[in-house]
């Protein structure tokens, strides 16, 4: 029995993200193996073999692997899959992407945002906006499973001393071609990993009052940036700080929720944090329901003042 | 060209669903139910090429139980021209409805297909994808923007860290995201027009695909609740208590 983890990285630097998985990936038994695709990927490659309770690494160099396109990577995972009985994605946007291509061409059903590993062959995974856990089991003989990186914790990133093996790459698709990438450029911690995370709403009214309240309390903190999906499509913060359901998933020691009501949607994707700080000036708004402190105030008073206090 | 859309009907989004006392699975008896959120996202897209000219005619497909046909009848009121329902009472698997839809695909040759990114009750986030890679299609998922020339799409996905955009050669899948467009209401109007549009009936043996589950659900159980969290007077004390008590900060 061995896995296949398939890297997340961007050519240089392995992302975090697979730290988790290979965690995962450990816990269903047996050897672990990492999958780097990209150009100029060595790097990546020599830095995916220090990570801790990985055994190999293989490495594939091809132009059309260097933007991840799901066509290219999912036809290199397939060449592979046969030596392998799970072949595991973090579940990014990427894994999430790339993952069911793999299964649906290998003919077996894929298990996705795996919170939990209870054996080989049988997994949990939250349904219904988390409403509800299934615990599933897999018919198949080679299981494709996509990882929630929030349920299990980060491999060591060194430590590890795997041997890089090349493999040769299949031919890149045609019908997919990439061609631009719109990055936001970002000082702050990621938001899935970051240690604290303050969060906004559609309390905050405007980009202006969303960047003028919440950015210094971020500083203050050292935290990254969230927001609810109501903040996200009125304009006041980019689509990619939003937690939900929908959005990104998250687990951090401390949750501030700032003018945030607290839709299922989005305490689907925050209710895993250490420690929940909910300020909101309406007593009734569910976000306290799941708050471990809750403050009744003005966000636009309180959060200046909490600024001064820390 | 012909544009295919598939629609799921779920659990209305603003639902809590309960887990069974048995622990089979989640109580949807008397539910109020609803079309996909992404997936009226999904129709709407495809409306709007059609009203760009670039689509000619719309095909709605559901697979599931009879009471699909409320949800292929929304989408015929937002503006999709016909409708297909694949029905079964068997419990289907993004797998299944993939294979489903591949064998629509066939049938109908549509040269743009439009699904949801996830449907929001098994939060799966799979079957576009899976069509793609049955029919050998390229895909682009988490839509935000689509255009579409001269036999290629060109589209802007929501990625972590950003936006992408790619170019994609027509036929393909395209999966949507909750920003790509604010999908309209139905007019009562519309309702009464779209209960005189063609609604075709098969049965998964009709096209020759097999539905059986491929993964086993052995039990639903609650999420771990959270213990009860206290409220704080004023701002001092949120300090202290992150400070001292839970020593987060």
């Amino acid at each position: 029995m061995t896995s296949l983890v398939i890297a997340e990285h961007d050519n240089a630097t392995i992302k975090a993200a697979t730290l988790n998985t290979v965690t995962a990936a450990v816990k269903c038994g047996g050897d672990v193996h990492v999958l780097v695709a990209g150009a100029n990927a060595s790097a990546a490659a020599a830095q995916a073999a220090q990570i801790a309770g990985v055994s190999k690494v293989l490495h594939v160099e091809g132009e059309g692997f260097a933007h991840g396109l799901a066509e290219n990577v999912a036809a290199q995972v397939l060449a592979l899959a046969s030596a392998y009985s799970h072949i595991v994605f973090p579940a990014t946007a990427s894994g999430k992407n790339i993952a069911p291509r793999v299964a649906a061409k290998l003919d077996v059903a894929q298990i996705s945002d795996v919170t939990q590993v209870d054996s080989a062959d049988t997994f949990e995974r939250p349904i219904y906006a988390g409403n509800a856990i299934a615990i599933v089991q897999s018919l198949d003989v080679i299981k494709v499973l996509t990882v929630r990186t929030t349920g299990f914790d980060p491999a060591a990133a060194t430590g590890g001393s795997a041997t890089v093996e090349s493999v040769t790459a299949v031919p890149a698709n045609d019908k997919a071609v990439f061609v631009k990438a719109e990055i936001a450029k970002n000082d702050r911690p990621e938001l899935t990993s970051a240690k604290i995370i303050v969060s906004g709403g559609r309390a905050l009214a405007s980009a202006e009052k969303f960047n003028e309240v919440m950015t210094p309390l971020a500083d203050k903190l050292g935290a990254a940036m969230g927001a609810s999906r109501a903040a996200v499509d009125a304009g006041y913060a980019p689509n990619d700080w939003q937690v939900g359901q929908t959005g990104k998933i998250v687990a951090p020691q401390l949750y501030i929720a700032c003018g945030i009501s607290g839709a299922i949607q989005h305490l689907a994707g925050m209710k895993d944090s250490k420690v929940i700080v909910a300020i909101n000036k309406d007593a009734e708004a569910p976000i306290f329901s799941v708050a471990d402190y809750g403050l009744e105030a003005d966000l636009f008073v309180a959060v200046p003042e909490l600024v001064a206090a820390l | 060209m012909k544009a295919l859309v598939a629609v799921k009907r779920v659990v209305d989004y603003n639902v809590k669903v309960r887990v069974k006392s048995d622990q089979t699975g989640v109580d949807i008896a008397n539910v109020k139910m609803s079309m996909n959120p992404f997936d009226e996202i999904a129709v709407e897209e495809a409306v709007r090429l059609k009203e760009k000219g670039i689509v000619t005619e719309i095909i709605a497909v559901s697979c599931g139980v009879t009471q699909c046909q409320e949800t292929l009848r929304t989408a015929m009121a937002i503006g999709a021209d016909r409708a297909i329902l694949v029905e079964t009472s068997e419990e289907l698997q993004p797998l299944a409805v993939a294979k489903l839809l591949k064998a629509l695909f066939d049938k109908e040759q549509p040269g743009l297909v439009f699904l949801g990114k996830q449907a929001i009750d098994d939060d799966c986030n799979q079957t576009g994808q899976m069509l793609a890679a049955l029919a050998d299609l390229p895909q682009a998922t988490f839509a935000n923007k689509v255009e579409v020339v001269d036999g290629k799409a060109s589209v802007t996905r929501e990625v972590d860290g950003g936006l992408e955009t790619l170019s994609i050669t027509l036929p393909a899948v395209i999966t949507t995201d909750l920003r790509l467009n604010e999908p309209r209401y139905v007019t009562l109007p519309n309702i009464m027009k779209a209960k005189k549009k063609q609604l075709d009936i098969f049965k998964p043996e009709d096209l020759g695909v097999d539905v059986t589950p491929r993964i086993k659900t052995l039990k639903v159980t609650e999420p771990a609740k959270r213990s009860a969290g206290i409220m704080v007077p004023d701002v001092a004390t949120l300090v202290d208590k992150l400070k001292n008590v839970s020593k987060v900060i």
